[in-house]
């Protein structure tokens, strides 16, 4: 049944879940985000952030339920339809995902190069000006990605998402493995591309820094092992600053970064298969 | 008294045949397992070829994807397949010398060397060259993109992987085994020819004429042709090893490693397969040709 704000959603799962053989990651995902919005998904290692950010994008099928993209559900488009849509999304992957055979230039403007009948000059220009925006000269465009920094490699990632000037972002934990300059740089590219472009963002990550930063909603997701049947496994949905008033303990064991009785009961689990 | 009522505690002892029944039990599950294993992989590659097959005539890929692969499977293959057929030919000519000299009927080796070369070993030496050199290759790197996210961004993009990665791998398979097999049949002949004459001092004209009377177009044509086939099960088995990567470095060398071990398998199977029906079809259309063999 159609809900009130549909119109205003670009994005909704309704009733999402996804299990790879028996293994079970996602449950009963019900998620509505309104155009223009950046949320961030937070949660611990393992807890379905990844896998619900490739199945926004229909790169992972669910199980059950249905990702609506636009008010139509990505299941019921042919492989070409779902082509053309993916163009309106950008993807940031965690560890860049660069082509390795090719060249910065060519890694950017790749999508230009599927999607559009732009002169091979005109590629290169729109490369650079995409590269000075997230401050990488144009002395990189001859360069493979094996020879740029990590930093430098999520910046022309960054880049790559954003050639085609998409309705969407989708953000792999952006600042995982950068020094924290670098991560706080990526977190302000964020920002500017969202006062750019009235962009709709999801953001996954453990980095708290950058959900404060860059999110104006946040979702924290549990891994299902930890749950019970009857429980959901969004455990937080609300601003930042509602997220530091939670009285929820899970969810501030994960904000304040506390292991609590955690190594005790992985030590607990690895002594019991022992036995 | 049972086992059990003595001491509760005690696990009960199972008896030699309840223990053999379960252990037989084992067995039947895990090769019921293996088989339907092998069941869906099987039905898993037939998808990937459906879809191969689908984009292929969809849409055609560009040259700049086909150009490399072109170069990189049959320019960069033409060396090793040129020297494996020259030595294939000259080993043979050895290897059966001995035995045609006993009956004295050493001129027939031309006959021999040159119709084992064009059927089967030019077709499947060529073939399993390319399976170790490029379907290993193919699996690796298409393996590492896929553990490195690299298909997922290039689907993200809007592209597809088939029809970016597959189709290109697939016709240049397709397409340059042929030129691969005539290289191998033609450098084996070569081979095994200098080797009779100079080597074994066989003469060279009764060599020839002797290869002239039993070889015809339909040798050629039966290696050719085979060999379309196997091109097509190399890029197929290996691509679809690669996109079905595991993880890590270990997984990357799985991939490779199994797809040189399927292709070459499937060679082998597709060989026999392929090898009754063109023989049939052989004796059906020239019913004199078994006399002459």
């Amino acid at each position: 049944m159609s809900k009130p704000n549909d119109s205003a959603s670009l994005l909704e799962t309704r009733g999402l879940h996804v299990d790879f053989g028996r293994h079970h990651v996602l449950r009963e995902i019900n998620l509505q985000i309104p155009r223009g919005q950046t949320l961030a998904v937070i949660g611990e290692s393992g807890c379905g952030k990844t896998v619900l950010l490739k199945t926004l994008i229909g790169l992972i099928r669910p199980s059950r339920g249905q990702v609506l993209f636009d008010g139509r559900d990505l299941a019921e488009m042919d492989e070409q339809e779902l082509n053309q849509q993916r163009i309106r999304y950008g993807f940031v992957f965690q560890q860049a995902a660069l082509f390795d055979s090719m060249t910065v230039a060519r890694n950017v403007g790749f999508p230009l190069s599927q999607h559009s009948d732009k002169r091979e000059d005109e590629i290169r220009q729109a490369v650079a000006e995409r590269l000075a925006e997230v401050g990488l000269p144009e002395s990189v465009m001859n360069k493979k990605p094996a020879e740029l920094s990590g930093g430098m490699r999520k910046r022309v990632g960054l880049a790559r998402a954003l050639i085609m000037s998409p309705e969407v972002m989708l953000y792999d934990e952006p600042t995982t493995g950068l020094d924290p300059i670098m991560s706080d740089v990526i977190n302000e590219l964020i920002v500017r591309t969202r006062q750019r472009n009235p962009v709709t963002g999801i953001v996954v990550t453990h980095d708290m820094n950058t959900a404060k930063k860059v999110a104006d909603r946040i979702v924290m997701l549990y891994p299902l092992s930890r749950l019970r049947r009857e429980e959901p496994q969004v455990i937080f949905d609300g601003s930042a600053r509602d997220l530091e008033r939670t009285d929820d303990p899970r969810v501030s064991q994960f904000v304040n970064g506390e292991a609590g009785e955690r190594l005790s009961e992985m030590q607990d689990i690895v002594a019991g298969a022992g036995s | 008294m049972s086992a059990s009522a003595q001491s509760p505690n005690l696990p009960v002892p199972r008896s030699r045949s309840s223990r053999a029944m379960n252990t037989m039990a084992d067995v039947v599950a895990a090769l019921g397992g293996l088989v339907l294993d092998q069941v869906a992989a099987l039905g898993d590659v037939t998808i990937f070829m459906l879809r191969t097959f689908r984009w292929l005539v969809t849409r055609a890929p560009r040259k700049g994807t086909l150009l490399p692969s072109f170069y990189q499977i049959g320019v960069l293959s033409l060396p090793v397949v040129a020297l494996t057929g020259t030595f294939i030919g000259m080993v043979l000519a050895e290897q059966s010398y001995a035995q045609f000299r006993f009956f004295r009927l050493e001129t027939r080796l031309g006959g021999v060397i040159n119709v084992s070369l064009l059927r089967e070993l030019g077709p499947v030496l060529a073939a399993t060259m390319l399976a170790g050199r490029v379907g290993s290759a193919m699996a690796a790197e298409l393996g590492t993109m896929r553990v490195t996210e690299q298909i997922d961004a290039l689907a993200s993009m809007g592209a597809n992987p088939i029809h970016y990665l597959v189709v290109p791998r697939f016709l240049g398979c397709l397409l340059l085994i042929p030129t691969l097999t005539i290289m191998a049949d033609f450098m084996g002949v070569i081979g095994g020819a200098l080797y009779s004459t100079l080597r074994l001092g066989i003469d060279s004209h009764h060599y020839w004429e002797n290869s002239k009377r039993v070889l015809g177009a339909f040798d050629l044509f039966q290696g050719v042709f085979k060999s379309f086939f196997f091109g097509a099960a190399i890029a197929l088995i290996s691509c679809h090893r690669g996109f079905h990567c595991d993880p890590g470095a270990e997984g990357v060398g799985r991939a490779a490693t199994s797809a040189f071990v399927y292709s070459f398998v499937t060679i082998l199977v597709l060989d026999l397969q392929l090898g009754i029906v063109l023989n049939a079809v052989y004796y059906y259309l020239w019913p004199e040709g078994s006399a002459m063999l």
